[in-house]
C-alpha cells in the first residue's frame, strides 16, 4: 500500500503492523490499510478523498474537523482512524440526499450562515447532531451545541439563525414550522 | 501533526488490558476518550510505544447510584453521559454542576471522567470536585483491585499513582451523610478553555447543619488543591454569613495561584474567594426557601 504519510516516509515502518479497517462512511462501506497513528481526519481526507472535513487548528479547539461517529459529533483530528473500524462516520459529503440539500445546508444558504466556508462542515454536523437529539432547540441551546466550533468570519449570528431555520423546516408545516418562524411577524 | 509510531491493541476485557500494560513494561498507555492523550501524542509530549485502547471493553460505560447512595462511574462513561443524566443531577449536585463546564460539547462526547482524573491536569475540573466529595478511584492490576482516594491519586501535575500495569476501572463517590448540597463554579475566558480558577464545594446537611464538607480548587496550584481548613470551618454548624466568609478566606489562603495570561495571582485568589461565597450563599438561600 502507499503510505498515508508519504511526505515523511515513503514506506510504512516494517515493525508497525498496518491494519485493514472497514468503515461505513456516509452509508458506504469502505476499507483502508492504516498505520495506527493515522488520524481519522487524515483517513477521510487523504485515503477517502472526502476533503469536506477540514483541519483548522489541529489541536482539538476549532471543530472544523467535526464528523459524526455513530451519530455523535467528534473532532476527527483527535481520533485514530483505527478507532473507526466497524463504526459509522458521516461527513459533510453525506448530509445531502441524491438531489436535495439537507435542511441544515439550506439553512446556511438561506440565512447566510457562511462566508469563507472553512468552519461550515463542522458547524453543520454539530448542528445536525443537535437537531437529531432536540428537534426544537432554543437559541441558547443552539449556541451551546455549537460552542465547540469556531468561526473566524460570520460572528455566529447567522450561523445560529441558519440552524433555527433548519429546525423549523425539519419539524414541518404541521407544527407551525416550515421556515417562517423567524420571519417578520405576521399581521 | 501526527503522533510518533506506536503499536495499537484493543483488548475486550480488563484482564487482557492489564496483561498488555504489564508486558508493555511502562512504555504502554491506556487510551480512553483520547481527548487529552491524542493531543499530547500529536505534540509529541507523549510517545507511548503501545496504546491499549479500552473502548472495546464492554460494560465500562455505566454510571449508577447504588442502594446505599454511593455513585459509581465507569471508565468509559463520557462527560456527555454525566451532563445529560437526571439520576446524577438528583443524586449529586456538585458533579452535575461540573459536567457541562468540562471542555466543549464535542470534546465531551468522547472524554471521560476517569480519564480526566488519570490525566491529573492541575486545571482538570473533575479532580477538584472529586476531592471535595472524598471520591475514590478504583484501580485494577495483576494483583486485583484497590481503592485510592482522589486526593492521593493525583500525585502532582500530570501524575497519578497508578502502577504501569493498572487500569482505573471506575470512580466512586461515597454515599452522602445527609442531604448533598454544594456546587461548582469555573471562570473561563471562553467555552472550552481551562479554568482561570475553579471551585468545588460539597456539603452534607443534616437538619440544616453541615455534617461533612469538602472544598476543591482548580487551576490555582501545581495540582488540584484540597482546601481542608476551609472545609473544616464549615462543619458542625448551620451555614451562616460569618461561616461562609471565614471558609472563603481560608480557601483563598489555600490557593497557590501563579500569575499568567489568564490573570494575576491576586486576581485568581479573589476569584476563589468569591466563588466560595457564591456557592455557599446559594446553598443557604435555597435552604431558607425550602424551610
Ligand atoms: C479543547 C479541549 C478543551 C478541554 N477543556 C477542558 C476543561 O475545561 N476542563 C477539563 O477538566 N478538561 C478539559 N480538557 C481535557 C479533557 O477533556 C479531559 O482531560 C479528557 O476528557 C480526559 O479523558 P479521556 O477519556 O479523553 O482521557 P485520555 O485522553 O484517553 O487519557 C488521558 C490520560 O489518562 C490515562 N487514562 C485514561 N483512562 C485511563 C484508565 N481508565 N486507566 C488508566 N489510565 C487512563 C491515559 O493513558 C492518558 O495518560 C479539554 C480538552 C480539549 C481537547
Ligand atoms: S482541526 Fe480538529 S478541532 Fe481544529
Ligand atoms: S465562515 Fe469562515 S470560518 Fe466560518
Amino acid at each position: 500500500m502507499t503510505s498515508l504519510f508519504s511526505e515523511i516516509s515513503p514506506e510504512p515502518a516494517a515493525d508497525v503492523p498496518v491494519r485493514r479497517i472497514t468503515v461505513t462512511v456516509n452509508g458506504q462501506r469502505r476499507s483502508a490499510d492504516v498505520e495506527p497513528r493515522l488520524l481519522l481526519a487524515h483517513l477521510l481526507r487523504q485515503a477517502f478523498r472526502l476533503t469536506g472535513t477540514h483541519t483548522g487548528c489541529d489541536t482539538t479547539n476549532c471543530g472544523a474537523c467535526t464528523v459524526l461517529y455513530d451519530g455523535q459529533p467528534v473532532k476527527s483530528c483527535t481520533m485514530l482512524a483505527v478507532q473507526a473500524d466497524g463504526h459509522e462516520v458521516t461527513t459533510v459529503e453525506g448530509l445531502a440526499g441524491a438531489s436535495e440539500l439537507h435542511p441544515v445546508q439550506e439553512g446556511f444558504r438561506d440565512e447566510h450562515g457562511l462566508q469563507c466556508g472553512f468552519c461550515t462542515p463542522g458547524m453543520m454536523l454539530a448542528a445536525k447532531a443537535l437537531l437529531d437529539r432536540n428537534p426544537d432547540p432554543t437559541e441558547d441551546e443552539v449556541r451551546w451545541a455549537l460552542s465547540g466550533n469556531l468561526c473566524r468570519c460570520t460572528g455566529y449570528q447567522n450561523i445560529v439563525k441558519s440552524v433555527l431555520w433548519a429546525a423549523d423546516k425539519m419539524r414541518g408545516p404541521d407544527t407551525g414550522g416550515g421556515g417562517d418562524r423567524h420571519d417578520e411577524e405576521q399581521p | 501533526m501526527y503522533p510518533s509510531r506506536f503499536q495499537y491493541e484493543a483488548p475486550t476485557t480488563v484482564e487482557a488490558a492489564i496483561d498488555l500494560l504489564h508486558r508493555g513494561g511502562g512504555e504502554a498507555k491506556v487510551l480512553a476518550g483520547g481527548q487529552s492523550l491524542i493531543p499530547m501524542m500529536k505534540l509529541r509530549f507523549a510517545s507511548p510505544e503501545l496504546l491499549v485502547d479500552i473502548n472495546h471493553i464492554p460494560g465500562l460505560d455505566y454510571h449508577r447510584v447504588d442502594p446505599d447512595g454511593s455513585i459509581h462511574i465507569g471508565a468509559l462513561c463520557r462527560h456527555v453521559d454525566l451532563e445529560q443524566s437526571t439520576t446524577l443531577a438528583d443524586a449529586q449536585p456538585v458533579l452535575a454542576a461540573v459536567a457541562p463546564l468540562v471542555a466543549d460539547p464535542i470534546v465531551r462526547t468522547r472524554g471521560t471522567l476517569v480519564g480526566s482524573l488519570c490525566h491529573a491536569d492541575p486545571q482538570g475540573d473533575w479532580a477538584s470536585a472529586m476531592v471535595a466529595l472524598d471520591g475514590q478511584v478504583v484501580a485494577q492490576g495483576p494483583q486485583g483491585r484497590r481503592s485510592i482516594p482522589v486526593a492521593d491519586f493525583v500525585a502532582g501535575p500530570f501524575q497519578n499513582v497508578l502502577a504501569h500495569d493498572e487500569v482505573a476501572v471506575e470512580a466512586v463517590v461515597p454515599a452522602p451523610a445527609g442531604t448533598p448540597a454544594g456546587g461548582y463554579l469555573k471562570l473561563e475566558r471562553r467555552i472550552g478553555d481551562f479554568a482561570t480558577a475553579g471551585v468545588a464545594v460539597a456539603l452534607d446537611l443534616v437538619n440544616g447543619s453541615v455534617s461533612r464538607a469538602g472544598v476543591g480548587l482548580t487551576g490555582v496550584g501545581s495540582s488540584t488543591i484540597a482546601a481542608t481548613d476551609a472545609a473544616q470551618a464549615l462543619v458542625g454548624a448551620a451555614l451562616s454569613p460569618d461561616a461562609i466568609n471565614r471558609a472563603a478566606d481560608l480557601a483563598a489562603e489555600a490557593a497557590q495561584p501563579r500569575s499568567d495570561h489568564r490573570g494575576s495571582a491576586s486576581y485568581k485568589r479573589q476569584v476563589v474567594r468569591t466563588f466560595v461565597v457564591r456557592i455557599l450563599t446559594n446553598v443557604l438561600e435555597s435552604d431558607e426557601r425550602a424551610a
